[in-house]
């Protein structure tokens, strides 16, 4: 897993450069535009990041998850809408502590040769500076880490692994339904992750892992793959 | 070894190590016997086959269908107790639930309503799920969810009077299906799909633990419940004004005499898996890291570090909890 943690280093270092990159592109275009050669313009292929296989997959794919909902909150922490309603704060910043205690507990277990890298994510897609904005995108997120879980803990080797993600789970669950009662008071486990008819019926909702970062997709700057994780 | 000073040890924790044993003075002649006949050497055996039985542990773990079946009967337990104080809807509601009823807010109703759904579908699904292996229907009878063994007139005598004892029971409830369901897991690993359903019942469960608490913070008329925040920073308040997760040990839980349990410590069983323990709900050390030091310098609550994680429990303590709410004679946990 040493070649993951190394091979995060080399995505961030390329991101670096087409950062840089993309601030001289116009010049650089014109600089082209202007030159006349054969020479097709390199096409920048899209870094991706394996979470790893095994448990240490599935454990990294629950730290990114989880590094994920900690950014998320401290986002909004750092910056609350003005328009959140009495004791919602204390709310907030206790789902906070709890995803970065999280984030950090898989950073230890992981250890420093099989967790990847500390990740950046994009929010842009959400709108954190009013209250109803806030709850729906924390209401996504959590809904997405109920999933998660519920999708991965058949996968995992591991008695002791198994455990620990369940510890974990039946709390992002309870964080789940909170955010959903502040949005609309009863929605704690609505027919849309709890349905009353059909085989799912009383069951969570659950996703596979290509599933879950196909919809968080909108957060990431690098794709992730999950590739080598099992699937059965 | 000295079986006296051990028993007088677990008395300390146990105060009912002697009446676990089939009869006090049987196990002391008993014991008698092996010391003149036993060699030294096999006593501890003969110890852990008289433990095993007196705390009704098995030496092998359990199977798939008795993972199941216990989760069923827990089921069963939180399906009869909404049933018993709500009625079943669209259907002929007694007067009594009917009154009762009126008690809550619509929108509070409503949730009731819905978790009294989502657990009679979860007694579907694992019926059906075991087929012939399940164990048939428990009487309604065998429970008095007053917690007074078929009296009725037991600790919660008014918990299909009062929302708010109602409330109190119901978080026990869910809060116990939460921490059994964690227990479960590990025996289901071997049936992807039957882990898969435990493991999105399990946080269905916690959802309704997280509703119900929310609830029991403004009380049971209170439409927009979640905007009143729990009182307090500390454990002390937590009894009556729970957060929507557990807080270190809740300072005993709703009805800290019956429901301290709940958040406590499980006994081991002898077959739990190697690596596998059961620490009381205010555990800060997860995977061999004390998080609480570890990352004291985030100063964060320190409450914070035990409310991240819920613990689970195992078969026996589960048991011991669940039959506060069966009646004298009930095996159905024992």
């Amino acid at each position: 897993m040493s070649d993951s943690a190394s091979f995060a280093d080399r995505v961030m270092r390329r991101r670096s450069f087409f950062r840089v990159a993309g601030a001289t592109a116009v010049t650089s275009a014109l600089v082209l535009a202007g030159c006349d050669t054969n020479t097709p313009t390199p096409v920048a292929t899209d870094p991706v990041l394996s979470l790893g296989s095994g448990d240490t997959g599935i454990m990294n794919y629950a730290y990114l998850l989880e590094q994920l909902e900690a950014a998320f909150y401290q986002k909004i922490i750092d910056t609350p809408p003005s328009d959140l309603r009495t004791g919602e704060l204390a709310y907030l910043i206790d789902l906070r502590d709890h995803e970065v205690i999280h984030r950090e507990f898989f950073k230890y277990v992981l250890g420093t040769t099989d967790a990847i890298q500390t990740q950046e994510f994009d929010f842009s897609t959400l709108t954190l500076t009013t209250r109803a904005g806030v709850l729906a995108a924390a209401k996504t997120i959590e809904d997405l880490g109920v999933a998660a879980y519920n999708g991965v803990g058949k996968l995992v080797a591991n008695t002791v692994v198994l455990t620990m993600l369940s510890k974990i789970s039946s709390v992002e669950a309870r964080h789940a339904a909170l955010i959903r009662d502040l949005q609309q008071p009863g929605a704690f486990a609505d027919t849309t992750v709890s349905p009353v008819s059909g085989d799912g019926a009383g069951l969570d909702l659950l996703l596979t892992p290509t599933q879950v970062l196909e919809a968080a997709k909108p957060f990431f700057k690098i794709t992730y793959s999950v590739a080598s994780l099992p699937t059965s | 070894m000295n079986i006296f000073a051990i028993l007088s040890e677990l008395e300390k924790t146990d105060p009912e190590v002697f009446e676990r044993f089939d009869s006090r003075r049987r196990v002391f002649k008993h014991m008698t016997g092996f010391g003149k006949t036993l060699a030294a050497s096999a006593l501890p055996l003969a110890l852990g086959s008289i433990f095993n039985k007196a705390y009704g542990q098995t030496t092998s773990a359990p199977s798939v269908n008795d993972v199941l079946n216990f989760a069923l009967k827990l089921e069963y337990l939180e399906s009869y107790f909404y049933d018993a104080g709500l009625g079943v809807a669209g259907s002929t509601a007694t007067a009594a639930q009917t009154t009762f009823r009126a008690l809550f807010s619509a929108t509070n109703l409503s949730a009731l309503d819905k978790i009294r759904t989502d657990e009679a579908n979860h007694v579907k699904y694992l019926a059906t799920a075991l087929g012939a292996n399940a164990i048939a229907a428990p009487a309604r009878t065998q429970f008095d969810f007053t917690g007074g063994k078929g009296s009725g007139t037991g600790p919660f005598a008014d918990v299909f009077l009062n929302p708010a004892t109602f409330l109190a029971v119901a978080q026990s409830l869910e809060d116990t299906g939460v921490r059994a369901y964690k227990g479960g897991a590990p025996y289901l690993m071997s049936n992807k799909d039957v882990l898969t359903a435990a493991l999105n019942i399990h946080s269905v469960e916690a959802r309704h633990a997280s509703r119900l608490r929310t609830m029991r913070r403004a009380g049971a008329n209170n439409n927009t419940a979640s905007a009143v925040a729990p009182a307090g920073t500390t454990e002390a308040g937590r009894n009556a004004s729970p957060k929507s997760w557990i807080s270190g040990k809740d300072n005993g839980g709703a009805s800290p005499t019956q429901t301290a349990p709940i958040y406590d410590a499980g006994t081991a069983p002898s077959y739990t898996p190697t690596g596998i323990t059961f620490p009381a709900e205010d555990n800060v050390t997860q995977g061999g890291v004390n998080l609480q030091t570890a990352l004291s310098s985030l100063n964060f609550p320190t409450l914070a570090f035990s409310e991240a994680f819920d613990e689970p429990l195992p078969v026996p303590t589960v048991s011991a909890i669940a039959s506060t709410f069966t009646i004298t004679g009930s095996t159905l946990f024992s």
